[in-house]
């Protein structure tokens, strides 16, 4: 008899990833199975190591230790995945890692001057994503620009602007309309709103939110803002010196928080 | 001969380029470094096209230089004489006798032969600078085949023009594998590097770089499936010979607005006005 699925299928794990500059500098011993169309929140203070995990867990850096294990689908069939779709981040090659990357994966970065070229207009910068996957119809690229333009916001008349003359909410929106274009499966956010203010910081959130729900993402969520995390993330790991101390739901870490640093995190928002 | 080596570089170097050479015929389109030596003239004139055909002349070779098309402009006329006083070869103005060919900018009209050789003097050999400033990313996107940037570039000159503006150095794809810029070739002549019966070296010396397109190779130039590969076309013939195939200049004549088009190619010019006459 062929048994229901009870849990929805893990698409990327950490299994003892370890990555240290010095003791207590970077991430050590981090477990953890993120879902497919779950949000994960990574929480904790400046230095805790949120973002030495994230450089891991995306390829960009080798961990001392441990594997990084992405279940790819199994229909599309990767080069180096064993027969259940299971592919080692870093066994693989650096070109099929590149690859994944560009296809299957997104990454938005804290700043958007780094995940966008400033010197080429919007839509270059929405379709090149499309480009290095092959896409040689300037009409449907064009097409696809003014669309996700329209999705995230922004003025699709705008669409041959260069990104240097976007304000900073903007330039975010157009990183992200560049990252989703090509329909990742999984997508890494390093402070997607750091350094916006709070009117446009809760416009990107709620855009944010609904794009989630309406293309099934699967997002690890690094942020330092509790809030952020609260509106996004359906589970949290909150990380201290470069461990993680606590793990569960949103909703219980942050109204009842059990490890001491979790305890002092959530006491330290401030509420105006 | 002065003192000089025969063609000015020493044995090892020579041989160092050739080593190089072979590598880059075996690798169609692919950047091979190599020991760039000083030139007696600065960079920027052709210093990496003149060391390569230092090392490929031969004693009885026939060497033809051109800058832009011509035979008669300073950069031409320099080269032709250094090689002429250093390695005492031969020299011509017709394409069809010569051996060697070093070029600036242009290929020669009349259709070359398996038993010539095209020099390129190239500024910048890597098509992917533009847009990616740092050689240890575009080398890792070479060997990956990582080329959706350039069409970001292309991307860009039909958002901001209507259609691709890019007339010279016009990027190309050698054997189905590295993308290679031409060298400031106009787009006109990137027709004539596909499947050529001559084998095609590129130097760069200020770079430290040569490539080779060989004989025989297919060469597409990137485009869009809705804004194809088009050369340049013009509404009125050579003045001097009447030709509608050759790529024309533009020459201003007076200073009320006089202009007159006429064959880059000089050599070929002058051919056809004489068969004519």
């Amino acid at each position: 008899m062929k048994r229901p699925q009870l849990e929805r299928p893990a698409l990327l794990e950490a299994r003892g990833v370890t990555r240290l500059y010095g003791p207590g500098k970077g991430c050590e011993d981090i477990d953890f199975r993120l879902h497919e169309g779950e949000v994960l929140g990574i929480v904790g203070e400046s230095g805790s190591g949120k973002s030495t995990l994230l450089r891991t867990l995306c390829g960009m850096e080798t961990p001392d230790a441990g594997r990084v294990v992405y279940h790819s689908d199994v229909e599309r069939c990767l080069d180096g995945a064993t027969d259940d779709g299971e592919l080692d981040l870093y066994a693989i090659g650096e070109a099929r890692r590149r690859a994944l990357l560009r296809m299957e994966w997104g990454l938005v970065h804290q700043n958007p001057r780094d995940g966008l070229r400033l010197g080429v207009s919007a839509g270059a910068n929405i379709g090149e994503r499309l480009m290095a996957l092959g896409d040689r119809h300037y009409g449907q690229l064009r097409a696809a620009g003014q669309d996700w333009m329209g999705r995230v916001e922004l003025d699709p008349g705008r669409i041959d602007d260069a990104p240097r003359h976007f304000s900073g909410g903007m330039q975010q929106r157009l990183q992200i309309a560049r990252t989703l274009v090509t329909r990742p499966r999984l997508v890494f956010m390093d402070e997607p709103t750091g350094g916006l203010d709070v009117s446009v910081q809760a416009r990107l959130l709620d855009m944010l939110r609904t794009l989630v729900r309406e293309l099934g993402l699967s997002v690890v969520l690094v942020t330092h803002d509790l809030a952020v995390a609260r509106l996004l993330a359906d589970r949290l790991m909150v990380m201290c010196r470069g461990r993680v101390v606590e793990a569960g739901l949103t909703d219980q870490i942050l109204d009842d928080p059990q490890h001491a640093y979790t305890q002092l995190l959530v006491s330290s928002v401030l509420t105006p | 001969m002065n003192g000089y080596n025969f063609a000015y570089l020493d044995e090892q170097t020579k041989r160092m380029i050739r080593r190089g050479l072979l590598k880059a015929v075996a690798i169609p389109g692919y950047q091979v470094p190599f020991g760039g030596r000083e030139m007696p003239m600065p960079y920027g004139w052709g210093t990496g096209g003149m060391q390569l055909t230092a090392s490929i002349l031969g004693e009885d070779d026939v060497l033809k230089v051109i800058d832009q098309g011509a035979d008669d402009t300073t950069n031409a006329v320099s080269i032709r004489a250094f090689f002429e006083r250093v390695a005492g070869v031969e020299t011509t103005t017709a394409t069809a006798e010569a051996d060697v060919i070093q070029t600036r900018h242009r290929i020669p009209e009349t259709p070359l032969s398996a038993d010539q050789i095209l020099v390129f003097q190239v500024p910048i050999p890597e098509p992917l600078r533009f847009i990616e400033p740092s050689e240890e990313e575009t080398r890792v996107m070479h060997a990956l085949e990582e080329y959706g940037v350039m069409h970001v570039k292309l991307y860009e000159d039909i958002a901001r023009h209507g259609h691709i503006a890019t007339t010279y150095a016009y990027p190309v794809k050698v054997d189905g594998r590295y993308v290679t810029d031409p060298s400031p070739i106009p787009k006109f002549d990137n027709p004539k590097l596909h499947m050529s019966e001559a084998l095609m070296l590129f130097g760069a010396g200020r770079e430290k770089r040569l490539y080779a397109i060989p004989p025989h190779t297919r060469v597409e130039s990137l485009d869009f499936e809705d804004h194809p590969f088009e050369i340049q076309a013009w509404d009125e013939p050579c003045a001097l010979c009447g030709a509608r195939d050759s790529f024309l200049d533009e020459v201003i004549t007076d200073d009320v607005g006089g202009r007159m088009f006429v064959c880059s190619d000089t050599d070929y010019c002058q051919r056809r006005q004489e068969e004519v006459a």
